[in-house]
């Protein structure tokens, strides 16, 4: 895969029929060929990779990456970034449980607790970004490391560790496991309660980014916030939103690892709000907004739950995963940067 | 767009290696025979078995990178694939765990330093007919979850050992730095040589991921309180930092450590370093694909229905002299 001269034959030149060009156009096609590739490698290369079960475990961890990679690169969309969503999964995770122990409740109780407190942490960063004109990258960054603190110290304040008491012997933790922990085994392939909630999650956010009102407005606030304010858009509102649906989606998550693991540690979560990023930025999305897609998104996520996974069942030796995440970043975003190039010919920047 | 120079850089690289003397003593030649030296051994005539070793080990950490060494080693000799993972955060260990199943390994090593998370995983496990030994910790959680046999070492029984091996050494005042804030075991550690001292005893936490700050930490430590005579740290990299902070206090006052390191061994040397517990990381993996091997050809199963203790191994100014080559090494 080459990014140098283009072939002569350019597979995007005028006289193709326009929908190729318009499907060759789309912001995931950069993913999808990544993805169709790491599949094919590792397909070739593991033979357990093939297996119903193993594809269960990529679905699974996929998933897990692809729930927060939704409002990700929605967000990313709207030109923001938000750094503090890999730990505030675990805040939900840790308000949840530690809601329901201590007040000896059902632990649907907990559940939304957990649910007003990371709105309210994301509608604080949201409310921060529209009143003090900050990047979001510095406003996140500050709730990021707050709430790495709060994590820890909260938890060993209430509970005396940093890890929170099991509660799976409470009342309303099987309802709440159903919804957020099952998992469903069809001939040998486990699907787990996360990739529901995540295809559901993509097909609401792809809708709304393509089909509403709003979604324009994403648009809008991401490529020009200036202009978009100026013909009427409600910027600050707009990204307010965002920020809500990043929370909403961290709080699904965040139930999910409670409701599996029964126990949270509270120092976890750090550097996945930087993976989500990479998954939204392989699906398509621009780093400077106004440009990108949800499906690719998904595309991202699927990628690194096949790439963490597949090195395991090639038995290659872990210590290089990081690399491989890499490398596949710069190639797909180095795909995607043509793609676009040779499709918006003329209207180059 | 400047261009990277590649070509003088190059020239630069092959000139320097050519104009290069060559070391006659230490370096990599010199690593290569001691490790042809241990290595060379029989191998056993069963199957070739896979066994997965899963930990909650960071990325790079050298405790970690002693514990795999020895996995290798026992893999090495009785003729089994070692699949070695490592995820520090709860959900991805679990993942890695579950893919392992996926393989349909014929054996399976993992920490339990998540205790109750991992209980699922291991009943799927146990499920798929695969035995389970867990190693490092969570020996409470080991036999709840059908694991075999656990190795590892009680923090507690560690932290009695260097309690009373400060009391032997006559130390009146003691401080005892945790370095991950609300570790369990680092707790137990310090608790356990509480109970068996009898002098001042007092607990500092710092940074262990930020050792400027933690040197800094112990320092100011130092100069507030005059009467402290001995820092006891719970790792070996913390050991060094603490060393630092010591030199910098500019009067007498003994170090002693948890977990051993180069700089831990030298300290044993040259007397800056009074003791050194150990749990013996190698042994750790060693045995646990060793005792996996021995299960599958043999039904054999270690320890009676309890932990396998590999520690404490309190190592003095006696022992160091013998360990520095397999410190040097990385084996210890």
């Amino acid at each position: 895969m080459s990014t140098s001269a283009p072939p002569p034959t350019d597979v995007l030149a005028t006289e193709r029929p326009p929908a190729v060009r318009r499907l060759l156009g789309r912001p995931e096609i950069g993913a999808l060929i990544a993805a169709v590739a790491v599949f094919l490698v590792f397909s070739a290369v593991a033979d357990s990779f093939l297996r119903t079960s193993s594809f269960g475990t990529v679905l699974y961890a996929a998933s897990t990456i692809g729930i927060m990679a939704v409002p990700v690169s929605l967000l990313m969309i709207g030109g923001e970034f938000d750094l503090s969503a890999g730990v505030l999964v675990t805040t939900a995770a840790l308000t949840s449980s530690m809601v329901s122990y201590q007040l000896t409740a059902v632990t649907w109780v907990g559940v939304l607790v957990s649910l007003l407190v990371v709105l309210a942490v994301s509608a604080f960063n949201g409310w921060m970004l529209s009143r003090t004109r900050l990047p979001s990258f510095i406003v996140t960054l500050g709730t990021f490391l707050m709430l790495t603190g709060a994590n820890l110290g909260v938890t060993k304040l209430v509970t005396g560790t940093v890890t929170t008491r099991p509660i799976s012997d409470m009342e309303g933790f099987a309802s709440c496991r159903w919804l957020f922990a099952s998992e469903i085994t069809v001939g040998g392939l486990t699907v787990k309660a996360t990739v529901w909630w995540w295809l559901g999650l993509l097909l609401v956010g792809s809708w709304v980014l393509l089909r509403t009102g709003f979604g324009n407005w994403i648009f809008a606030v991401g490529g020009d916030a200036a202009a978009a304010r100026a013909v009427g858009v409600p910027v600050a509102r707009t990204k307010t939103v965002l920020y809500l649906g990043v929370g909403f989606c961290a709080w699904v998550l965040g139930q999910h690892l409670l409701f599996s693991f029964d126990t949270v540690q509270s120092g976890e979560g750090v550097g996945n709000e930087l993976i989500y990023i990479v998954a939204a930025v392989i699906g398509g999305c621009l780093i400077t907004g106004g440009y990108g897609s949800v499906a690719g998104s998904a595309l991202g996520a699927l990628i690194f739950g096949m790439t963490s996974k597949g090195i395991v069942y090639a038995e290659w030796n872990p210590d290089w995963f990081k690399f491989f995440l890499g490398a596949m970043l710069l190639l797909a975003a180095l795909l995607n940067a043509w793609v676009r190039r040779r499709v918006e010919r003329g209207t180059s920047r | 767009m400047t261009r990277f120079p590649l070509r003088p850089f190059c020239a630069a690289l092959v000139l320097t290696v050519a104009l290069a003397g060559c070391s006659s003593t230490g370096g990599r030649r010199a690593e290569q025979a001691r490790n042809r030296a241990a290595t060379a051994g029989g191998a056993v005539d069963t199957p070739r078995w896979r066994v997965a070793m899963v930990t909650h080990a960071g990325a790079g950490d050298a405790f970690w990178d002693i514990v795999r060494k020895g996995a290798e080693q026992a893999a090495a000799k009785d003729n089994i694939t070692l699949l070695y993972s490592n995820d520090a955060q709860t959900q991805n260990q679990v993942q890695l765990v579950q893919a392992a199943i996926d393989q349909r390994v014929d054996g399976l090593l993992v920490t339990l330093a998540k205790g109750d998370a991992l209980g699922p995983v291991l009943a799927k496990a146990e499920a798929a007919g695969i035995p389970v030994i867990s190693i490092n910790s969570g020996q409470e959680f080991s036999a709840r979850f059908g694991a075999l046999t656990h190795i590892g070492q009680d923090e507690t029984v560690a932290g009695q050992a260097a309690g009373a091996a400060l009391d032997t050494r006559g130390r009146r005042s003691v401080l005892c730095v945790i370095h991950e804030q609300g570790n369990v075991g680092q707790e137990q550690r310090c608790d356990g040589a509480r109970s068996k001292f009898g002098g001042r005893f007092q607990t500092l936490y710092v940074d262990g991921v930020n050792m400027p700050d933690a040197k800094a930490a112990i320092s100011a430590k130092l100069q507030a309180d005059p009467a402290l005579d001995t820092v006891l740290t719970l790792s070996a990299p913390v050991a060094a930092t603490g060393l630092q902070a010591i030199q910098d206090a500019r009067r007498p006052v003994e170090l002693d450590t948890f977990d051993l390191g180069t700089q831990v061994v030298a300290g044993l040397q040259a007397g800056t370093v009074g003791f050194a517990v150990d749990q013996q990381p190698y042994l750790q993996g060693y045995e646990g694909v060793d005792l996996l091997w021995l299960y599958r050809y043999n039904l054999d199963v270690l320890g009676g229905g309890k932990p396998v203790l590999t520690g404490p191994q309190v190592l003095t100014k006696d022992d160091a002299a013998a360990l520095a080559q397999y410190v040097a090494r990385g084996t210890r």
